[in-house]
């Protein structure tokens, strides 16, 4: 990576995640990418890349047509729950190697409630019901707990923390905080995970505008450090057609390692230089699994973490102050791209009372479909 | 009555009641995989022949399904895991016939069994791979 030019955030947009009747994926759009731009001084950008999985054809088209800004290449990218993460990896490379100024990323997204349909699958895995996303997180859930000496108890302690978070978040789906007992309490899904304890798919847009500067940052900008986008490695992931990423031998490392162990080598720092997490919280054990591949702690100390509060607003290294997957839902596009947003804010010290004290080095972490993951480091 | 299996080019179900799953063999890397693809999914290697797989393994993991799936019109709650071939040192994601994970458990050995999730135009059974503890 040059030393010589870096890339800077030069303004951020979201429309909340939720559920929203009536509304198109291209107006949700429409809204994140207006307020990103306007932040930034509404300046010329070379190039648009949009994150998205379900929108269908040209939909990055669609919205920047609809905010009469076209002419320049606009793409869409689908990675899964790490699109908007790809999108943003590929504008920064763009940026870096010189190609543009300035370059417009965004993610938008409009799902139904429920469990996810997804192309992924042949028909006859759904139809043989082997095609249940839940049912794969259930499984890493299980060996996680049974590998990390975890409890349900501890799954429903992530869901009470990122929705403690998630009550200071206006852009959240759900804002209400929640208690261990009350989590236990809603119905199973797919033994060990509770209904409470797996993210909603849902709807929702973010937007980031990324200018390239000659030079050191100003100390006022966010800069992004590195954005990485890796998929799993041969053979693993059960070895098999497997939607996800997380059961894997022993001896394979999983991409959200491989993600975070380059990103940290990329942006010259370790796990204990970061003050604040955005991480993939897609269920509660994805959150606590996610800890241990990006370094915040090591096999089996989430107990011990959970109990000191190490992760909570107020601890040592928050996860997920915007309340999480858990908190806001997942519109899968857009997702990645919300914790950009977060993080920037978080960083400018204007996450309000979520904000994380001092908070100058943040990390965003995605893992989707694919198997594929992303660990963006930002700074300021 | 009939019983045919939903997805005959990855299980095969016979006439005699026995099925069997269809994978891979590459003598290259020395590994099988699940279901039969061209290339060996962790060489890359082209040297692939078919493979029946033998139906017996132990539980590595184990959950259940409680509600309905898009796609699937077959009976809810049902068990679903993965499965450790013996012979083959493969992994196979699999419906499990036991649909209380409180009674499965790590380990435990594991028979390859049809499992019907629905009828087709013709009134057969339509069946899906499963495996089914082996009671001592």
């Amino acid at each position: 990576m040059s030393t010589a030019s870096r890339v800077v955030v030069a303004g951020v947009g979201i429309h909340p995640f939720g559920r929203f009747d009536g509304v198109s994926v291209t107006q949700l759009g429409v809204r994140a990418v207006r307020d990103a731009l306007q932040e930034a001084g509404d300046p010329p950008f070379q190039a648009a890349f949009c994150g998205t999985a379900y929108s269908g054809v040209a939909a990055g088209h669609k919205v920047l047509g609809a905010l009469a800004r076209t002419g320049m290449p606009i793409v869409d990218i689908e990675a899964g729950c790490a699109s908007g993460a790809a999108a943003l990896q590929l504008a920064a490379g763009a940026l870096r190697a010189g190609q543009y100024d300035c370059v417009l990323v965004f993610g938008i997204e409009k799902m139904p409630k429920g469990i996810i349909r997804s192309s992924f699958f042949e028909p006859w895995r759904e139809q043989a019901g082997l095609a249940a996303t839940p049912s794969y997180f259930a499984l890493r859930a299980q060996r996680l707990m049974r590998e990390s000496g975890l409890t349900k108890e501890h799954l429903a302690q992530v869901c009470v923390k990122n929705r403690a978070h998630g009550e200071h978040n206006p852009n959240a789906m759900f804002r209400k905080p929640v208690t261990v007992e009350q989590v236990l309490a809603s119905r199973v899904v797919c033994e060990p995970l509770h209904l409470w304890m797996l993210c909603s798919p849902n709807e929702g847009a973010a937007a980031v505008v990324l200018r390239r500067v000659d030079g050191p940052a100003s100390r006022d900008q966010v800069e992004l450090r590195t954005a990485v986008l890796r998929s799993h490695l041969p053979g693993s992931v059960l070895g098999e057609a497997t939607p996800m990423a997380g059961i894997d031998d022993a001896d394979i490392t999983p991409p959200s390692a491989l993600a975070a162990q380059q990103a940290y080598a990329e942006a010259g720092i370790g796990p204990e230089d970061v003050h604040v997490v955005e991480c993939q919280d897609t269920d509660a054990a994805r959150e606590l699994l996610a800890w241990e591949e990006l370094g915040l702690c090591a096999r089996g100390e989430q107990p011990a973490r959970l109990a000191d509060g190490t992760a909570a607003l107020g601890g040592r290294q928050p996860v997920n102050p915007s309340g999480g997957l858990l908190s806001k839902g997942e519109p899968l596009g857009a997702s990645a791209l919300g914790q950009v947003v977060e993080l920037v804010h978080q960083l400018r010290g204007t996450a309000g009372p979520r904000q994380v004290d001092g908070a100058r080095v943040g990390l965003a972490h995605t893992v989707g479909r694919g198997a594929n993951a992303s660990v963006t480091i930002l700074s300021r | 009555m009939t019983t045919r299996s939903l997805q005959p080019h990855v299980y095969e179900v016979r006439d005699d009641g026995t099925s069997v799953l269809i994978g891979g063999f590459s003598p290259s890397s020395g590994r099988y995989h699940f279901p039969l693809q061209d290339c060996c999914p962790y060489t890359g290697a082209t040297d692939v022949s078919r493979a029946e797989l033998s139906g017996t393994g132990s539980l590595w993991g184990f959950t259940a399904v409680t509600a309905a799936p898009p796609g699937y019109d077959g009976p809810v709650p049902y068990g679903f895991g993965v499965v450790e071939l013996t012979r083959e040192s493969l992994r196979v994601i699999t419906r499990l016939t036991e649909s209380d994970p409180a009674r499965l458990d790590f380990g435990q050995p594991m028979q390859l069994v049809p499992d019907v999730v629905g009828t087709d135009d013709d009134g057969a059974e339509l069946a899906v791979w499963a495996f089914a503890p082996v009671t001592p």
